[in-house]
């Protein structure tokens, strides 16, 4: 089982992307795509952030720009369906929709065109009334989202659950509760569905947020984390990724397993 | 209600190495063999591609051996001249040509030097259609200096020069691109260095289209669980994505089995029910290659040409698709 690493940096949320969407200047996009790439994403993740006029048309273009440089499939980022059903029409099949709640009118929009386009799902463990604390219901809410699944005709291993932490300065508690359901969505259906974590969430606010990151994903991967959205160009925390890929016995060790941990 | 046949998905693919090269491709072999491309475990043709068969090479050196005497009758006849031993088994059926080198052993009376290799080696590709592996004696120094004779001799014919090992690799595989020949790499049952040989050959620039594996098998009886279960475990790793771990596998089933007493002990040392050496020894050697094969062997090395015959018809039989 290989680890998918999520490339972060190109959200509307950082300065200089934000400027870029404004202008529609490609090249800092195409920068950062170009390299998270090279640092080993998997996907790399476009959210058109608060600052774009149009965001059906700042995703598309932003799609756009990003397919230009670089084959690493594309995570579009957005909470408006029709932005991210512009970007798939712009995207090769293999993208992946960030995200959908486990609320039934947002499956009914994002499972069909999943399935229309080929693309994957990050299915967050969560509904209007928010995120659940403990890992039961964070569980019975991937249960409803991999059901779906098979209703709308996606394999399990289509969706990304993510079941959603919060910073340790504010929910402390909930850091375990999402290791627990981590493990237990694992065991929802076979194949199980992938899993995924805003890592950098963990850390937001406290000032030792490197170092929180990469340990809290080494104890997640333990309990089944396969993919994160993260700082790829992270080095440390990438290293800890592949040290703990190959000591899960996910990947034969040889003396450059890091480098070729990367270079996937 | 139908059974639902529960398929592995796999994301990776056994790299494809050809090898030979026709007239067409700049060489002169009478056809060229594919190896690997593979997308799913041995012979599970029901859950994803297997393009090509496994690949039986028959063993041959450069001078004579000391086999059992039951190669007599087969060999004794040409054992002493190379060449004509490489004719001999092209017509015994072999699929590749496989010539150990072993006269180029610097340890022994009248060592050949790189220049009567590159000779017989050219006399071979004259005289045969087959394509070609060509092994050193063993020993760094005189591997670097013999197979490049030999490279460079084989310009244009594509044939696969080895072994390169961790701590000799470099010359060899620099021997290899300039002649564009493939590579042997071998690790001695140990797949962790062998994908870090792998990883370094690669960065020297040699194309993954021509990296072959030789992670070296043991007998049947003597630790062949081992080998199958580090050639299984590299293969699930290429299945999964491991590029460094993809490459196609040769087993040396023939001189392994052949170093077992059950295939050469004469019937008077023979253990209980063991039987008559004839019989004994070929089914010795091509039981070692089946348990290989279904280890995710690519090429098999065979020495007896019963044995080889026995493994063609098997390998027939497991070609078959399994429909589900």
């Amino acid at each position: 089982m290989a680890f998918y690493m999520i490339g972060e940096r190109i959200n509307g949320m950082f300065k200089d992307i934000g400027e870029a969407v404004a202008k529609f200047d490609p090249k800092p996009i195409q920068e950062w795509a170009i390299k998270q790439a090279e640092a080993g994403a998997a996907y790399i993740d476009i959210n058109v952030g608060p600052t774009a006029s149009d965001r059906v048309k700042a995703m598309r273009w932003m799609c756009e720009v990003v397919t230009e440089v670089t084959d690493v499939p594309i995570a579009l980022d957005s909470t408006n369906y029709d932005a991210i059903e512009a970007g798939l029409e712009v995207c090769k099949p293999g993208a992946l929709i960030n995200s959908c709640p486990a609320e039934r009118p947002k499956i009914e929009r994002v499972f069909p065109m999943a399935k229309k386009y080929g693309a994957k799902i990050i299915a967050l463990t969560m509904d209007k009334s928010g995120i659940p604390k403990s890992a039961d219901m964070r569980v019975g809410f991937a249960m409803e989202l991999v059901a779906a699944a098979d209703e709308f005709g996606l394999s399990p291993d289509d969706l990304f659950i993510d079941p959603l932490i919060l910073p340790c300065n504010v929910a402390q508690d909930h850091a375990p509760e999402v290791l627990e359901a981590l493990r237990q969505i694992k065991m929802l259906s076979d194949p199980a569905p992938h899993t995924t974590l805003g890592l950098s969430n963990v850390s937001q606010g406290t000032p030792f947020r490197p170092l929180i990151n990469r340990t809290y994903c080494v104890m997640a991967m333990t309990c089944g984390l396969d993919s994160a959205i993260m700082d790829v160009t992270d080095n440390d925390l990438v290293d800890a990724i592949a040290t703990a890929d190959m000591l899960l016995n996910n990947a034969i060790y040889c003396d450059s397993y890091a480098k070729v941990f990367r270079n996937r | 209600m139908p059974v639902e046949i529960l398929k592995e998905k796999f994301t990776g693919t056994v790299q494809e190495v050809v090898l030979g090269a026709t007239k067409e491709e700049g060489g002169t072999r009478a056809y060229t063999v594919k190896l690997g491309g593979s997308s799913t475990l041995p012979f599970l043709q029901f859950e994803g591609a297997i393009p090509n068969r496994p690949v039986i090479a028959y063993e041959i050196w450069d001078i004579k051996p000391e086999w059992h005497e039951s190669f007599e009758e087969y060999y004794g006849d040409v054992w002493n001249d190379p060449v004509a031993w490489a004719k001999k088994a092209e017509e015994l059926g072999a699929e590749v040509i496989y010539l150990e080198l072993k006269g180029a052993d610097p340890e022994l009376e009248n060592s050949r030097t790189a220049d009567d290799c590159a000779k017989i080696v050219k006399g071979i590709l004259e005289n045969t259609g087959a394509p070609l592996i060509v092994q050193g004696p063993g020993h760094p120094d005189k591997d670097n200096e013999v197979l490049q004779a030999v490279a460079e001799a084989a310009a244009g014919e594509n044939i696969a020069i080895g072994v390169a090992e961790k701590d000799n690799y470099r010359s060899i595989a620099a021997a290899a691109m300039m002649g564009k020949h493939c590579i042997i790499a071998r690790s001695p049952v140990d797949i962790n260095i062998l994908k870090q040989l792998n990883i370094m050959i690669t960065e020297m620039g040699v194309a993954p289209d021509k990296i072959i594996n030789d992670p070296m098998s043991s007998g049947l009886g003597y630790g062949i669980e081992y080998s199958y279960s580090i050639m299984e475990r590299a293969r699930w790793g290429a299945l999964i994505g491991d590029k460094m771990m993809a490459f196609p596998v040769v087993c040396l089933a023939g001189p392994e089995a052949w170093r077992a007493k059950e295939s050469y002990a004469p019937l008077e040392d023979a253990g209980p029910g063991w039987g008559e050496q004839k019989p004994r020894g070929i089914m010795w050697e091509a039981m070692t290659a089946a348990a290989l094969l279904q280890a995710g062997g690519d090429l098999v090395l065979m020495r007896h040409p019963e044995a080889a015959k026995l493994l063609k018809k098997h390998i027939d039989d497991l070609m078959k698709p399994n429909t589900y």
